[in-house]
């Protein structure tokens, strides 16, 4: 069935690390579709060729399946949206071709969305907020950041590894293994639950950044002289890592005086995570909420969505130029579509 | 009375045998265990009057001590007349900040000289005095270090506080806090700082360079 010719829909592609995502959003930012593939490492970490090979293999099925929910033609699109960057170099390679092959076939234009900023624009539009303070914490980022004179600007970020990955890297070397729809994170998480003793761990904060790679080193030493049981250093790794997070964020609220707190990425899942936050947040009288997880891990919609946005405002990319840019900082994109 | 309620702590202005003082005063948080919370906040009390002191030595200006508390987290100091760079900074003409940012950069390479890390370089903790001389507050997250790591790291906090709340001015200020840096500790010391800088920025924040295990 093709829809009237007044709706304008976006297509877009995510394909940073371990996720390839399509999301199917209108103009007005209803999500048709949001369709998802994981890659599961057999063993260690993501290693980029392998998820890139999974992208490229499951590309076509996950493009379907997201025009059949959505129950539209491809015909249908307006706009064609990828996550540019920052990411892993073969991934994203992977979803700016997939990308682009759409775009030329169609004959639409293209759109390349930084991925941090999509997570802060898919969360300020599930959630109502206007002009947040987020914290995105994710296996690869780590993040403080709020807008400011076109901009998202940094406030606070991990120097060294992201929470996530710490966390991921952690949970390897204590032997537990992901599952499909249970993280390592939240194998942690759980675990953590049974934890009753808080072993000592450095708290390292500096300024409004973060380090994780000392406190990994320490929670693995801990781990291997096997004195301590796994649940009591779960608990402990969470309990200082969350209150490093939440005294940064809290710092940056503080500085910046904003009113609304968002919490994204997959860390944000964590249930303890979230309470310090709204503890923190009562206080201070901020509001507070926790990007639902379809949204706050990597998806297709958050990209869709940025690339309306972007699009609005005349943001397309020639084809020829749409080189992905694995670094691409946050603070460097302007966000024209931004009040502030 | 209350006058700043900082993330961290309140500050008040007080009366204190006859003159003007300022009583830090680091509050609980709830969000986190109170093992946690006890232990943080009476180390960075502790660790505050101490660098407070070092500092001085050092040749920059800082609040003199008068009390220390440490079971409630609690210091009571001299209040600086004067007003917060960060307030000065945006309305002044490119000559005042590069100057400025000139004698701060002067001022932490005194501070590194002497291994001292200030931990929480931003322009709301350097306050504009009457003499027009800058004094350094808030040493709670500093520390007495001689890694080049923790003077780059140092500087990188700078940098970043001038990017979130002067990004107008951020490059100019930073290249003027680095030349009047370089001045202080001299070109050689500088050259390794300021290299360890870029090493910090470039380091893998990013997706790209996750780590996959820890070396055993
Ligand atoms: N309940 C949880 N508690 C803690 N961490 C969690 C939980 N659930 C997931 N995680 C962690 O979240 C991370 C994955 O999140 P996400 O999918 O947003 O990140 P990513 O694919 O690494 O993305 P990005 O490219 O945004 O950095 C993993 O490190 C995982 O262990
Ligand atoms: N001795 C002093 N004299 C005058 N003003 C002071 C003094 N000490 C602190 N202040 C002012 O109060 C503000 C907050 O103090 P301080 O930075 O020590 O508190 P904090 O809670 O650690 O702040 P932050 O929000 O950075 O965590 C400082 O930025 C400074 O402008």
């Amino acid at each position: 069935m093709k829809r009237c010719n007044s709706t304008k829909i976006c297509l877009g592609i995510e394909a940073t690390a371990d996720d390839f995502g399509v999301g199917l959003l209108d103009f007005e930012g209803k999500v048709l579709a949001n369709v998802n593939s994981t890659f599961i490492p057999e063993t260690g970490g993501i290693h980029p060729r392998e998820a890139a090979r999974h992208h490229a293999k499951n590309a076509g099925r996950i493009i379907s399946k997201a025009f059949q929910t959505a129950k539209i033609e491809p015909q249908d699109i307006t706009v064609v949206a990828f996550s540019q960057g920052p990411g892993l170099g073969p991934c994203l390679r992977t979803g700016a071709t997939a990308a682009r092959a759409l775009a030329s076939y169609l004959n639409v234009p293209l759109v390349g969305v930084n991925h941090c900023v999509a997570h802060i624009e898919i969360g300020k539009l599930v959630t109502g907020f206007t002009d947040p303070i987020t914290l995105y914490v994710s296996g690869g980022n780590t993040i403080v950041t709020a807008f400011d004179a076109g901009r998202y600007r940094i406030f606070g970020e991990t120097l060294d590894i992201a929470l996530g990955n710490c966390l991921d890297v952690f949970a390897r070397e204590a032997g537990l293994r992901q599952q499909e729809g249970m993280p390592l994170g939240a194998v942690v998480e759980n675990l953590a639950k049974k934890g009753e003793v808080l072993v000592d761990l450095p708290y390292s904060v500096k300024g409004m950044d973060l380090s994780f790679s000392g406190f990994l080193t320490a929670g693995v030493r801990l781990l291997r002289s096997k004195k301590y049981r796994l649940e009591d250093l779960c608990f402990s790794i969470q309990e200082v890592a969350f209150s490093m997070l939440t005294e940064v964020t809290e710092r940056a609220l503080a500085h910046t005086e904003k009113i609304e707190l968002l919490l994204t990425g997959g860390v944000g899942a964590n249930k303890r995570l979230q309470t310090m936050l709204k503890i923190m947040a009562d206080e201070h009288d901020v509001r507070y909420c926790v990007v639902p997880k379809q949204y706050a891990l990597d998806n297709g919609a958050m990209i869709a969505w940025t690339g309306i946005l972007a699009y609005k405002y005349g943001l397309i990319i020639p084809i020829e130029n749409s080189y992905v840019r694995l670094k691409w900082r946050l603070e460097e994109v302007d966000a024209p579509w931004v009040k502030g | 009375m209350l006058i700043k309620k900082g993330a961290e702590a309140s500050i008040f202005l007080e009366d204190w045998q006859g003159q003007k003082v300022i009583m830090k005063h680091r509050l609980p948080k709830k969000y986190r265990l109170p093992q946690i919370d006890e232990r943080i906040r009476s180390y960075r009390t502790i660790r505050e009057s101490q660098l407070l002191h070092c500092a001085k030595e050092a040749g920059v200006a800082t609040p003199m001590i008068y009390s220390v508390d440490l079971v409630d987290s609690n210091i009571i100091m001299e209040f600086i007349e004067g007003i917060q760079v960060k307030q000065v900074l945006n309305g002044y003409s490119t000559e005042e900040r590069q100057h400025l940012s000139n004698c701060i950069g002067k001022l932490i390479g005194s501070l590194h000289l002497h291994d001292i890390i200030h931990g929480d370089l931003t322009t709301s903790n350097m306050i504009l005095n009457e003499s027009g001389n800058i004094v350094f507050v808030d040493f709670g997250l500093g520390e007495i270090s001689v890694e080049l790591e923790s003077k780059g790291v140092d500087l990188h906090l700078m940098k970043r506080a001038f990017q979130s709340i002067h990004f107008r001015y951020a490059e100019e200020c930073f290249k003027a806090v680095l030349e009047g840096y370089t001045k202080m500790v001299g070109v050689e010391m500088a050259k390794k700082v300021i290299g360890r800088i870029s090493e910090i920025e470039r380091r893998g924040r990013y997706v790209s360079e996750r780590k996959g295990r820890v070396q055993r």
